[in-house]
């Protein structure tokens, strides 16, 4: 019997980013950029394509705000 | 691979500035804590810094101690409390300038206690004075020329300080790409290991960008921290089990 495998998602507490662009340097996908948006906090946080996001988790591991979390829905 | 979710040890968002490097070392300390499940038995010693701030966002118990003393602090919490995993966290201003004697006394001692030490070569929570780990020519409030090693010295090297001491562990890590970020994650495990079998003094110190005050953005900060910091403060593990090592 095969598993069924899970899906991988990057989710993002867009409230928590202050902008600093270390997820956006590091990220090998090149798949985040800079929002126009603010959010709460008065920055403007980042954004991901979820075209080109595969998921690796880098974000995850530079972020200084624990904005992403890589996450696997059934 | 498994998910990634932030450890519940961070009970609140943190205060650091944009790109402050402590925030990625709380998150890093926080998931070892929780994967050795010790979040329970930790009491952190701070002093002053920004460091400091972390005492109401990170969720293990914390003693304030006085500018430098730290160490000391938690030297004593250990004696007395010995089942308890006793660490200190300190910039490099206040754990190598007025706290040099205490951090280098623990270390003499071999007490059984955790230092993690966060160098951004700056007193980065008064507004950028110079440190002892300040680089030659590094422009700061107190050095506005740029600093003079003829007169303030060389960048203090607390690796070197501490490599002939018989301590358990002795790593410089550092949070400037995410390769190091893993590489720093298993330094800190390791220290972390060493108090809970018994085996003494083991401290990680952490290259860390500090943007606010460097004037820097991001990116300038990691090309820096690559370029520049790490040329007169090589990463490795340099103390293993108490056994040196040739790095
Ligand atoms: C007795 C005393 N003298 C001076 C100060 C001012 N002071 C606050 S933080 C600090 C140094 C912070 O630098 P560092 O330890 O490198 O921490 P960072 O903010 O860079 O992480 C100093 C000197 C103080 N709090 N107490
Ligand atoms: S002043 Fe520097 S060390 Fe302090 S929170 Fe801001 S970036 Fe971090
Ligand atoms: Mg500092």
């Amino acid at each position: 019997m095969t598993k069924k495998k899970k899906k991988r998602i990057v989710t993002q507490s867009n409230n928590r980013c202050k902008g600093c662009r270390f997820c956006e340097i590091s990220c090998p996908a090149e798949a985040i950029s800079v929002s126009s948006e603010v959010n709460a906090k008065g920055y403007n946080y980042m954004e991901i394509d979820h075209k080109k996001c595969t998921t690796c988790g880098v974000c995850y591991t530079v972020c200084p705000d624990y904005v992403f979390e890589i996450i696997e829905v059934a | 691979m498994t998910e990634k979710r932030i450890p519940k040890t961070l009970v609140e968002d943190n205060k650091f500035c944009p790109g402050c490097g402590h925030g990625i070392i709380n998150r890093v300390l926080a998931e070892v804590l929780e994967e050795m499940e010790l979040v329970d038995m930790a009491i952190g010693s701070v002093a002053v810094g920004c460091a400091c701030l972390m005492i109401d966002t990170f969720g293990t118990d914390w003693v304030q101690a006085a500018h430098g003393r730290a160490a000391a602090v938690a030297c004593g919490i250990k004696r007395v409390r010995p089942e308890n995993f006793v660490f200190t966290y300190q910039g490099d201003g206040d754990s190598l300038a007025i706290g040099f004697s205490e951090t280098m006394y623990a270390a003499v001692r071999n007490e059984n206690i955790t230092a993690f030490i966060v160098n951004n070569g700056i007193f980065g929570m008064t507004g950028g004075q110079m440190a002892p780990t300040s680089l030659p020519g590094q422009r700061t409030t107190t050095s506005p020329a740029g600093k003079d090693p003829s007169l303030a010295g060389q960048p203090l090297n607390i690796i070197n300080q501490m490599r002939q001491l018989p301590i358990a562990y002795l790593a410089r890590g550092s949070v400037g790409s995410f390769k190091e970020i893993i590489k720093l994650k298993k330094y800190i495990k390791a220290a972390v290991t060493n108090q809970i079998e018994g085996k003494g003094y083991g401290l990680v110190e952490i290259l860390s960008p500090c943007p606010t005050n460097w004037k820097m953005t991001m990116r300038g900060a990691l090309d820096h921290m690559g370029d520049n910091v790490k040329n007169f403060f090589p990463t490795g593990e340099f103390i293993k089990e108490g056994v040196h090592t040739d790095a």
